[in-house]
């Protein structure tokens, strides 16, 4: 058969292709109606999401693989697809009264998020390394946009270019180690790759996988590489850093994921101690460096650093239960980052913005319901059975002991510790401090992603079955199992 | 109903009373009022529920009973309750002790009281939980969930010191508590299930024992608190306002004492005789330092805070001696300290009430001005001396026979403390009750009203009567303290011919 004269089949990859056009259609929208369509676009933009979402729900549960190789749907890409679409719908949401009172709602936003959306969405079905960084650079190049929208204001500026220059040399570096994996293996394809390697591996692969993980670690900002978060995170506006801690997150973790178990399953000793030393150090910086933070955007930032450290524990363990554990906790760490930023959306006084875990003092007497929701999230991040964090810490921690990564787990569990004390912190000074002025109501969009995060968090002990099962039905999806 | 059984019911109640108090909207005293009588009644129908529990249990069966099953996280890990005579006394202990708790609060607490209740009620939840709690990470679920309120709790409506209090008492159980997670989580692999009652049949490698036996000593030894990881207590209690203070020494102490005796001893038997005498030696330093340091304290609450780490030195030292009478004492010991301890700070609480402090100088002559309290106080502080009539003597005395039948040596240090425990409680009693009343603050002080007549005589009948007549509540747990030690002893024979070829 002649591959120029037969069209791949489409079907599967039919919720990017719905994105695609839509954010064509509303582009022309939007230049053709002005600024005054940022309302309109933004409405089109959650709508384009949820057919999408309804198509990622029909897409067949069985692995198809099209476009010569280089793109995959299985259980493993549509729950991860699933959980981007939900997190980018929730930044939207999020966003339209901040953009509003900020003076910046323009309709080039929606639209950034949904280009950036459809990026995630070939980063989590790339099965080659060429589809990969097609995905990756259409995710990255948006965000840098996005992070510097505010584009009058100095830090904003300032946290796109740094975002960008990182984030062009870690995209170097990854397409250094993906050419060398190239060259080594005769193949870009994962399946491909997967098969000509064996263990133990040529140094000059060994050296292209360094170099992939590194690329790999910078998008999840895995320490070493996670200089650019707490800048990035504290410079963007705010709702843009909860689209960077949420959304594009779970993306680049389940590209890491695909990369490591679907092109390297065969050498897993080879890249295993990278990924132990990087979870290792992610929990470690996460939960000390974060002490310190009195800016509540930074301390999210090192806050989602950690998080990263704990789900890479799944991932090192390179077993099924670690895979499945990644899945649950970077959906449950979707709910949880989701419902912290509507918190700190929240946090408006008189038109201005507070950024200060300070003023967040006696928000239990000013707000009591705001402040449970928060002191919630934040118990949740600090792993408090019953609610949700727990279970995520569990999995991946579970699929660590099985792996005999015994002394892993028990550096997460003391972090964990650790980290629990600034989470406790920040709830002692909403319950325990003397009340400031009131914030201002919330916005509906606010609101409602608060409201669904905290219903997650809440109730995910009592109704674990359909999250926890069918992560496990999409982690032995994955070709490695 | 639904499925659900009476224990479900049991951890269902509270949260529905809770979730009606945070409907009450405004803050003004009709909510108030509101707010506590809600709480009230929610904790007496939980605690008629428990009731009626205890009247479906069968007293001469070690077995589990009442349990439900449900399917949880994984087909292993699943939603199990059920109880059998170690965990029911306890289940029933603390839905009695509970309506006390709301009672206690009722004028002391100004601020926030429907928060404060909301906290209450979710913590009995979780009390109740660990108790029926049939599997591990169920156990382990509620285990830990307890210190959101609890944390709230001293945090909030605490002292001067409460944040301080509050951090220590959180960070300190978490530390230890997830080590026993990563135990459990071990057990799961190792077994294939975390149903207790599977794993109570399962036989962990010696080697594994040892490393399971030492996490969940980290956790249950800070819980317990077992000296030298005790010192987050005395904070805890002196800066948690009384109602949490009742509930810190009479209940969740207890969860410690509930973890050995359900895990530690049964799962991993090598381990327990391996680390016998490092129990007895933690144990007999914490009844003579702990009672010495509580001679010296000048605050009441910490003393009472030092007895009970000294208290529950008899209980680690009974659980360990792996004799029917040093188990039975130990379980007699928590119920016992549970009414007693909860009983002295409650009476802390009513003169702190009317004086705003707890300093020990502050008192005297109490007896010229309030008789009912006099007597009342006296009862209790027979009781924690262990005075033959009250339930206190009976609980040390089996522990002691236990401890003197293992190893008389510790019988004999751990004696000392008996005599020592007299010297505090007595001198205490002495320069708060006795003397001339000289002190000009304490001339109007009034004697105790009809609500807390109302709290202390119940506890007061309660701890003369299972003094008298300790029966009923050795019998709940006689079958089961019969069939752990013949699950012990089955296992130590083993050992015992698995290790003959070596020699």
């Amino acid at each position: 058969m002649n591959p120029i004269v037969t069209a791949p089949a489409f079907g599967p990859a039919l919720p990017e292709i719905i994105l695609a056009v839509g954010v064509l259609v509303l582009i022309l929208f939007g230049a053709y109606r002005g600024e005054r369509s940022a309302a309109l676009v933004t409405i089109g933009a959650l709508a384009l999401l949820f057919v999408a979402l309804v198509a990622v729900l029909i897409l067949p549960a069985s692995r198809t693989i099209t476009m010569g190789g280089s793109f995959i749907v299985d259980g493993f890409a549509k729950y991860m697809k699933l959980l981007v679409l939900l997190g980018s719908a929730a930044t939207i949401a999020l966003s339209t009264d901040y953009l509003r009172r900020e003076g910046i709602d323009r309709f080039e936003y929606p639209i950034l998020i949904l280009l950036s959306t459809i990026g995630m969405l070939m980063m989590v079905s790339a099965n080659d390394l060429i589809g990969l960084y097609l995905g990756l650079e259409l995710q990255s190049l948006s965000a840098y946009v996005i992070a510097s929208f505010h584009r009058d204001n100095l830090r904003s500026t300032e946290a796109g270019l740094k975002y960008f220059v990182l984030g062009a040399l870690s995209s170097g570096m990854l397409l250094y180690g993906a050419s060398l994996v190239y060259g080594f293996t005769g193949t870009v394809a994962f399946p491909g790759i997967a098969t000509a390697l064996r263990s133990p591996a040529e140094t000059g692969v060994v050296l292209g996988l360094v170099f992939v993980a590194a690329g790999v670690a910078f998008k999840i900002s895995a320490v070493p590489f996670h200089m650019w978060t707490p800048d990035v995170y504290e410079g963007a506006p705010t709702p843009v850093t909860a689209f960077f801690s949420s959304a594009p997150k779970v993306a680049a973790m389940a590209m890491t994921v695909r990369v490591f178990m679907g092109a390297f399953p065969n050498i897993l000793g080879q890249w295993q101690q990278i990924i132990i030393f990087i979870a290792i150090a992610s929990m470690l910086l996460g939960s000390f460096a974060a002490i310190g933070q009195r800016n509540i955007k930074r301390l999210m930032a090192y806050s989602s650093i950690g998080n990263v450290g704990y789900a890479l524990i799944g991932l090192a363990a390179g077993t099924a239960e670690g895979i499945q554990g990644v899945i649950v906790y970077m959906a449950i760490y979707l709910a949880m980052t989701l419902g912290g930023f509507a918190c700190i959306l929240a946090m408006c006084r008189r038109g201005v913005m507070f950024e200060n875990i300070d003023d967040l003092s006696g928000l239990a007497r000013t707000h009591p319901v705001l402040a449970f929701c928060f002191a919630a999230m934040l118990f949740s991040l600090a792993g408090i059975p019953p609610l949700a964090g727990f279970f995520a810490k569990f999995y991946v921690f579970a699929a660590a002991i099985r792996a005999g990564l015994v002394t892993l787990a028990v550096i997460g569990v003391v972090t964990s510790v650790i980290g629990a004390y600034y989470y406790v912190r920040i709830v002692k000074i909403m319950y325990f401090d003397e009340p400031q002025a009131a914030f201002e109501p919330m916005s509906a969009g606010v609101q409602v992603v608060l409201a669904v995060s905290t219903f997650v968090v809440l109730v995910f002990w009592l109704i674990p079955a359909p999250l926890v099962d069918t992560a496990a039905i999409a982690a032995r999806s994955l070709s490695a199992f | 109903m639904f499925g659900l059984g009476i224990l479900s019911g049991l951890l269902i109640v509270p949260l529905v009373g809770a979730a009606f108090i945070l409907t009450l909207r405004g803050d003004g005293d009709a909510v108030r009022s509101n707010a506590c009588w809600t709480a009230l009644v929610t904790t007496i129908a939980t605690f008629l529920l428990s009731v009626v529990a205890w009247a479906r249990f069968d007293l001469s069966s070690p077995a589990f009973q009442l349990i439900e099953n449900h399917r949880w996280l994984a087909e292993t890990i699943r939603f199990k309750l059920g109880v059998d005579g170690f965990s029911m006394p306890f289940v029933l202990l603390t839905t009695f002790l509970m309506p006390f708790c709301i009672l206690a609060s009722w004028a002391s607490i100004e601020t926030r009281i429907k928060e404060y209740m909301v906290a209450f009620l979710v913590l009995e939840t979780t009390m109740i939980g660990v108790f029926v709690a049939l599997d591990l990470v169920l156990f382990y679920l509620f285990f830990e969930a307890g210190l959101i309120p609890m944390f709230l709790i001293i945090g909030v409506w605490g002292g001067k010191r409460r944040v301080y209090a509050a951090f220590k008492f959180f960070l300190y159980t978490l530390l230890g508590s997830v080590l026993m997670l990563l135990a459990v989580i071990a057990m799961y692999w190792d077994a294939g299930t975390t149903d207790i009652v599977a794993l109570l049949q399962h036989k962990f490698a010696p080697n594994l024992q040892t490393w399971l036996w030492l996490a969940f000593f980290a956790s249950l030894a800070v819980k317990m608190p077992m000296w030298p990881v005790h010192t987050w207590l005395p904070d805890a209690h002196v800066e948690a306002p009384t109602a949490g203070s009742v509930i810190l020494a009479a209940i969740l102490l207890k969860m410690g004492g509930y973890g050995f005796i359900r895990f530690s001893l049964p799962m991993f038997p090598d381990a327990s005789t391996a680390f016998a005498p490092l129990v007895y030696a933690l144990s007999i330093v914490a009844i003579i330092y702990t009672s010495l340091v509580a001679m010296m304290q000048e605050d009441m609450k910490k003393l009472i805070a030092y007895s009970s780490v000294a208290h529950m030195g008899f209980v680690t030292m009974g659980l360990f001696t792996m004799t029917p009478q040093g188990i039975q004492g130990a379980m007699f010991t928590m119920i016992s300290h549970g009414l007693v301890s909860g009983a002295l700070f409650l009476c802390v609480g009513v003169i702190y009430d009317r004086m705003h402090t707890r300093e020990i100088a502050a008192y005297g002559g109490l007896v010229n001005r309030m008789p009912l309290y006099a007597l009342a106080f006296m009862v209790f502080t027979m009781a924690n001396v262990g005075l033959p009539g009250t339930s206190g003597f009976i609980g040390e005395f089996l522990s002691l026979v236990g401890a003197f039948r293992a190893n008389p040596t510790v019988a004999f240090l751990a004696t000392t403390g008996v005599i020592l425990s007299a010297a505090y409680a007595l001198w205490l009693y002495a320069r708060v009750i006795y003397g001339r009343l000289e002190k000009p603050s304490l001339q109007g002080i009034a004697d105790l009203n009809r609500r807390e007549i109302a709290i202390l005589a119940p506890l007061v009948i309660l701890v003369i009567f299972y003094g008298v007549k300790p029966g009923p509540i050795l019998d709940s747990f006689a079958a089961s303290t019969d069939s752990l030690i013949q699950g012990y002893q089955a296992a130590m024979s083993l050992t015992k011919t698995a290790a003959l070829p070596l020699h």
